[in-house]
Parts: structure tokens; C-alpha cells; sequence
């Protein structure tokens, strides 16, 4: 599904990603894990298409196409969706008229017809259901003045909406209660089909308890030094980083 | 056709004919000070944006009372706003106030010609408050208003009167011909506990330029409670100096929204008169210049007695060549204690070419007062356009509902529920969203 090869860039002339190499299958759940400033985001902004950062190498192919060749909105019209690390407060957009025109342009991307209000109000209380969000906070400016918790859960919610066939999900356990967390990962286990995949970014193992991966990466400056299984997790909550990076160093 | 320099001629001779009415005297020192004063230049503190000087380079028609009108009903009919219809009409024609074509559908509310006013039951009313703003404005442009004053309007709220629809302000301008300089003249009155909505908007039909100096008074009672809406969505070839000036002589409320989506040169003057304690104001303003356009809205806010409260918030999006600007002045009188004013203007450049002044201008004599202002400009969030475009949203359309999301909490002040639809289509439509509802 999701095929990266050398993958490298830069931001402001300063090299972040240094040649990413990792490989999603359909119906695979991966995991990110790695210490702050590794490239983390980067790499998820990257493959969402912000374009801010240079791409200076390597290819992303995405379900069969070039996917640094496709606008952002492309991206999310293929069936990639990411959910921000720190979601952006759009004022004076509702998240119910925000998600509706959002739904639609994906749709129409895909060719099929938008919904009407019935069909959308229908999907919409399905969903807010799943994430335990409800309307009153969905009529609000999106993401204005929510708190940590009700952005994240926002996050699960539109990604539940749109039905990605790859979801990039940073850190949407950050600064969530262990209930919350229950909840997004119930979220994201729902959603999960033969034909779609996950990648989660994360620095706790808890997040993995729920969302069971089946496979672990560590990222540190910039490089996949390390893949692993579901193990790989635990260990790294046992013993920190710095086992990776003095194994690393001595390579 | 007229220069600006045998205007003065005109009106000199016009004032001294014999006879005597009730509004000569305004008008001869208006004149006076017309004289002395002259056309504002950008040296002129007050001015110094935004030039009207070139406005007056051209020849002027200036428009004869009595003469034929120059449309018929229907033609205006198909201009009318939604909800003008069925509510009170206040047209004027070339800035001739036309009582063939205004109508009062509402009970407790009359429209008189001024001069009639100045001279019946209401001459004390008019004496006391026609030419109030005049002490505002030092430019020779406000006081020729004044001075040419013919075929104004007074408007009389009654008591107690909450009529059920607003009143409709139709500047009509004919440029099809001729170089028009426009100048209506009104005066409303609210009596105690009365009630009114004003929608004010000028329609420019023909393609000559066309120049409207236009001055609104208005006098709000004890209790009584003036909503005003103007809109400013014109032809390119009009430009427009207005100066609203609402005072308030007893303890009550006023709410203002002023929406600038088009014009040549767009001057608002907005004054809130503060005379009387405890008094409420509410202040909305919303400017999108683009092309060559130049908006600019000076604001006043002049609390003369203790405990009065002002809200003040202006947004604009300035594109293209395009400039704004905005002066918020607040003045607190010495014995205006307790005064709580506050101000606020955004600002969104969407073109490395367009521009703003943006200016708070707080004069305060009073010691025990709460005033805050605040003023921004910055560009479109980039962030928040990736974020939109992540989920599918096209670049352009992400733009244009960052704006809409920018520009929403100035048109939810407009109360009458047909205007803010209206309204909301304009910048729907300015901003080519159109597929769905926001
Ligand atoms: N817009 C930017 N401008 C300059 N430097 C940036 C920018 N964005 C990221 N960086 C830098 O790139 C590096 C990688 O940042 P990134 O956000 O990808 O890390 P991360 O692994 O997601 O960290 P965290 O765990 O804290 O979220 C950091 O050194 C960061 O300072
Ligand atoms: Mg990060």
C-alpha cells in the first residue's frame, strides 16, 4: 500500500529525514516511536504533503501512484489522512460544515455523489458515536478553544468520516486520560478492514496496548535504525533510547 | 455642470435672496466654513489616507430639485434589497429625498421633508440636533453637505414605537449620463423607548464616476434602541464619503454594522455621541477592498457622560492593489468616569501589493476608565490551509473559507435575518463558495 524508499528532506536547508525506507501492507498496523526532534512529524507532514519542507530524495508510492507528485488534497482524495500532532483552530468554520464540505470534495475526488444533509446528519451521529464527541462541540469554530483531549478526539472523529485506506495518526494519545485513549483506539479498531492500514506515532506503549501493531520502528535522527515486532515497544519503555543510540553510535 | 469653485457662488447668492426659513442659518455658516475650509487634502490630519481631492477635479452635475425623475417604479422595484418590499422605504434620487417613491408601511414611524420639519411641530428637534456632527468635522466636504442642504429627510420615530420592519435608506445615483456629486441629508429622530432598524445602501446605475457625500444624524431618546446596517456593495465607477452620526441623548442602546464590499473610494465617518450615562454601543465593521479599491473607516467614539459602555470590531481583507483603512478614535471626557471602550481591527493582506493603515487613536481625560484596543494584520494561516487541504479541500476553496470563517462573526451582527442571508450570498459569491453551506 504505502512504499517509501530513501526518502529524504529538508527544512530551511537543514536536513531532517536522511533516508527513510519502510513498507505498509494492507490490513498492517505500524508503529513510530522515537525520541522528540528524530523527524516523527516530519515524515507524517511529508507524506500529507505540507509543502513547506523539500523533498531532496527517494519515492513514496502510495496504492500504485507517485504520492510526492499529488497535492495535498489528492492525497486525502486517494485515501490518505493524517491526524495533526497539533490540529490547527480554524475560526468562524464549524466542524460540522467543515467536515461536510471536506467529505464531499473527497467524494467527488472519488467520483461519487455528495451526500445530502439526511445522508451526511445519518454518518455523522454513526461517527460521533464511535469517538463519544458530541454536537454541541462539533458546532463550535473547529478546534477553537477545544481542549487537548476534545482536538484529538476531533482528529479520530474526521478520520472516522472519511474512511482513509492509510491513517497517519501523531501522537493523538499525547495528552489524552486513559479513558480517552480507550476511546480513540476503539476508534481507530473499528475502522480497521483487510484493505486499510495504520500508522501510529507515538512515544507510549499504552496507545499500543489498544492498537496492537504488528510491526515497531524506531526513528532517531532522521533514520529507521531499528524495526522490530510488538516487543520492540516494551523494550523501549524498559529501557529508554539510549540503548538504540549507543547500539547505533557503535555501528 | 458645475466646478467645485462656482458651487460656493451658487450658494452664496441662493442664501442671500430674501426670504427667511428655519434652515438658512445652518446653512450660511456651513457655507462659511465651507469657504474657509475647502476640500480636504491628505495634509489634513483626518485625511491623510485617503484623497478625495482628485474626486472634485472633474466637472460636477450637481442634481435640481423639482426636476423629472429619471426611473420610473419598477425600475426601482427591481432593485429593491430582501425584505424592502414589504418594509419602509426612504428613497432618495440623485441625494433628493423623493416622497414619490418612499413609502412608510410600519405605524409609529413618519418621514417628513427636513425643510417642512424645520418649520412645524419638530422645528425644535431639528434645531437642536441638525448640523450636531458638524462640531466632528472640520473639512470644507462635511460642511457643504450641510450648506447645500435641499430636499433632506427627517424621520420621526413616535414614543414607545417598535416599528415591525426596518427602514430601507436607497440612495439611488443616475450615472448614465453625467458626472453626479451626490449630497442626501437625514435626520432620525427616536423618541423615548422607540425602536428601529436602518438598512442603508447606495445603488449607482450607469457607468459615469459618481461622487455621494452623504451625512445620516440620528438621535436616540432615553430607552430607546437604533440598529443600523450599512452596506456598501456599489458600482466601480462610485465612490462614496459618509458620515453617520448617531448620538445618544438618554440612556439607551445603538448597534451599528458597516459592510464595504465595493466602491472606488469608500470613506466612512462613524460617531457615537455618548451624551447622556449609561449608554451601550455596539460597533461591527467588515471592508474587502480588492482591484484598485480604497476603503477607509474612521470611527469615533466621544463619551461625554460617566458609565457608558462601546464595543468595537472591525475585520478587513484587502486583496489585489487594494487599500484599507482604519482610524478608532475614543475620546473620554473629563467627567466621563466609568467609562468601559474597547476596540479591536483585523487585518488580512492577501496580496504582497495591498495595504493598511490601521490607527487607535484614544484621547482619555476621565481617571477611573477600562479601555483596551488592539489591532492586527497578518496574512492568510498558512497551517490552517494545509490542514484544510489535508482533508481533501482544495487550495483555493481552503483560502476562501478561512476568509468566510474570518469575515462570519462580523455578518452574524446583522440581526435582520433577509439582510444577513443576503449578505452572506455577497461574500459567498465574492469568495466563489458556493457548493455548500457555511
Ligand atoms: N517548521 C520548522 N522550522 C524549522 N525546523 C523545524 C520545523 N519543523 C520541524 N523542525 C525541526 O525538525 C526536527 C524534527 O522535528 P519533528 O517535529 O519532525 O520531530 P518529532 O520527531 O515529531 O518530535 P516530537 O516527538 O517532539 O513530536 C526538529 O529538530 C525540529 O526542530
Ligand atoms: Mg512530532
Amino acid at each position: 500500500m504505502l512504499s517509501i524508499k530513501n526518502l529524504t528532506a529538508n527544512i530551511e536547508d537543514r536536513e531532517i529525514l536522511k533516508g527513510i525506507n519502510l513498507e505498509i501492507k494492507a490490513g498492517e498496523v505500524h508503529a513510530i516511536m522515537g525520541p522528540n526532534g528524530s523527524g516523527k512529524s516530519t515524515l507524517a507532514s511529508v507524506l500529507a504533503g505540507r509543502d513547506h519542507y523539500d523533498v531532496t530524495g527517494g519515492s513514496v508510492e502510495f496504492n500504485g501512484k507517485d504520492l510526492l507528485d499529488l497535492k495535498p488534497e489528492e492525497r486525502a482524495g486517494e485515501g490518505l489522512f493524517l491526524a495533526f500532532q497539533y490540529p490547527v483552530e480554524i475560526p468562524g468554520l464549524s466542524t460540522i460544515n467543515f467536515m461536510k464540505t471536506s467529505l464531499n470534495e473527497v467524494r467527488k475526488y472519488r467520483g461519487q455523489d455528495p451526500l445530502d444533509a439526511v445522508q451526511f446528519l445519518k454518518l455523522m451521529k454513526e461517527k460521533m458515536a464511535l469517538v463519544n464527541i458530541d454536537k454541541t462541540l462539533l458546532s463550535r469554530s473547529l478546534n477553537e478553544g477545544f481542549s487537548g483531549g476534545e482536538k484529538k478526539r476531533n482528529e479520530v472523529f474526521q478520520m472516522a468520516m472519511l474512511e482513509p485506506k492509510l491513517a497517519i495518526l501523531d501522537e493523538t494519545d499525547s495528552g489524552l486520560d486513559i479513558d480517552a485513549i480507550r476511546i480513540v483506539a476503539n476508534g481507530v479498531n473499528s475502522l480497521r478492514r483487510e484493505d486499510n492500514a495504520v500508522l501510529v506515532v507515538t512515544h507510549y506503549q499504552r496507545l499500543l496496548d489498544y492498537i496492537v501493531p504488528d510491526f515497531v520502528h524506531v526513528l532517531w535522527n532522521g533514520k529507521i535504525v531499528r524495526s522490530g515486532t510488538k516487543e520492540l515497544a516494551l523494550e523501549l519503555e524498559e529501557r529508554g533510547y539510549d540503548f538504540i543510540k549507543n547500539e547505533t553510535a557503535t555501528v | 455642470m458645475e466646478n467645485i469653485d462656482n458651487i460656493y457662488e451658487q450658494l452664496d447668492k441662493e442664501l442671500s435672496m430674501n426670504g427667511a426659513d428655519n434652515l438658512r442659518e445652518i446653512r450660511r455658516g456651513a457655507l462659511e466654513k465651507f469657504r474657509r475650509t475647502g476640500i480636504p487634502t491628505t495634509r489634513h490630519e483626518e485625511w491623510k489616507y485617503t484623497r478625495v481631492s482628485s474626486l472634485f477635479n472633474k466637472q460636477l452635475n450637481l442634481p435640481v430639485s423639482g426636476a423629472d425623475l429619471p426611473f420610473t417604479r419598477e425600475d426601482l422595484d427591481a432593485l429593491r434589497l430582501p425584505g424592502q418590499a414589504e418594509a419602509n422605504e426612504l428613497v432618495f434620487i440623485n441625494g433628493l429625498y423623493s416622497a414619490a417613491f418612499s413609502v412608510i408601511r410600519s405605524s409609529g414611524i413618519e418621514i417628513v421633508p427636513l425643510a417642512i420639519a424645520a418649520e412645524n411641530e419638530y422645528a425644535p428637534i431639528v434645531k437642536a440636533h441638525l448640523g450636531h456632527s458638524s462640531k466632528y468635522h472640520e473639512d470644507g466636504l462635511h460642511a457643504l453637505n450641510t450648506a447645500w442642504l435641499r430636499d433632506g429627510a427627517f424621520v420621526s420615530v413616535k414614543k414607545s414605537a417598535v416599528p415591525e420592519h426596518p427602514l430601507y435608506i436607497i440612495n439611488i445615483a443616475d450615472a448614465r449620463k453625467q458626472h453626479q456629486f451626490l449630497q442626501p441629508r437625514c435626520l432620525i429622530h427616536l423618541a423615548a423607548r422607540a425602536v428601529l432598524q436602518v438598512i442603508d445602501n447606495n445603488i449607482t446605475i450607469g457607468n459615469v464616476d459618481c461622487l455621494t457625500s452623504q451625512v445620516v444624524e440620528a438621535v436616540v431618546e432615553e430607552a430607546a434602541f437604533l440598529e443600523y446596517y450599512k452596506l456598501q456593495h456599489d458600482a466601480p465607477n462610485s465612490s462614496i464619503v459618509s458620515t453617520t452620526h448617531i448620538r445618544h441623548v438618554g440612556k439607551s442602546n445603538s448597534h451599528v454594522v458597516t459592510i464595504s464590499l465595493d466602491g472606488k473610494l469608500v470613506r466612512n465617518n462613524l460617531n457615537i455621541v455618548l451624551d447622556a450615562e449609561h449608554c451601550e454601543s455596539h460597533m461591527y465593521g467588515l471592508y474587502m477592498p480588492k482591484g484598485d479599491d480604497h476603503i477607509d473607516n474612521h470611527t469615533l467614539v466621544d463619551n461625554v457622560k460617566p458609565h457608558c459602555f462601546s464595543n468595537e470590531l472591525y475585520k478587513g481583507v484587502m486583496s489585489d492593489r487594494s487599500t484599507g483603512v482604519f482610524n478608532g478614535k475614543i475620546f473620554v471626557r473629563q467627567q466621563a468616569q466609568k467609562t468601559n471602550a474597547y476596540q479591536s481591527n483585523k487585518n488580512i493582506l492577501l496580496s504582497p501589493e495591498a495595504s493598511v493603515n490601521t490607527k487607535p487613536q484614544l484621547e482619555i481625560f476621565a481617571d477611573d476608565v477600562k479601555c483596551s484596543h488592539g489591532c492586527t494584520i497578518g496574512q492568510l494561516d498558512e497551517d490552517g490551509i494545509f490542514y484544510l487541504r489535508s482533508r481533501g479541500i482544495s487550495e483555493d476553496m481552503a483560502r476562501s473559507l478561512l476568509l468566510h470563517g474570518f469575515a462570519t462573526d462580523i455578518l452574524e451582527q446583522i440581526k435582520p435575518l433577509a439582510l444577513r442571508n443576503y449578505m452572506e450570498e455577497l461574500i459567498n459569491h465574492r469568495l466563489e463558495l458556493k457548493e455548500y453551506e457555511y
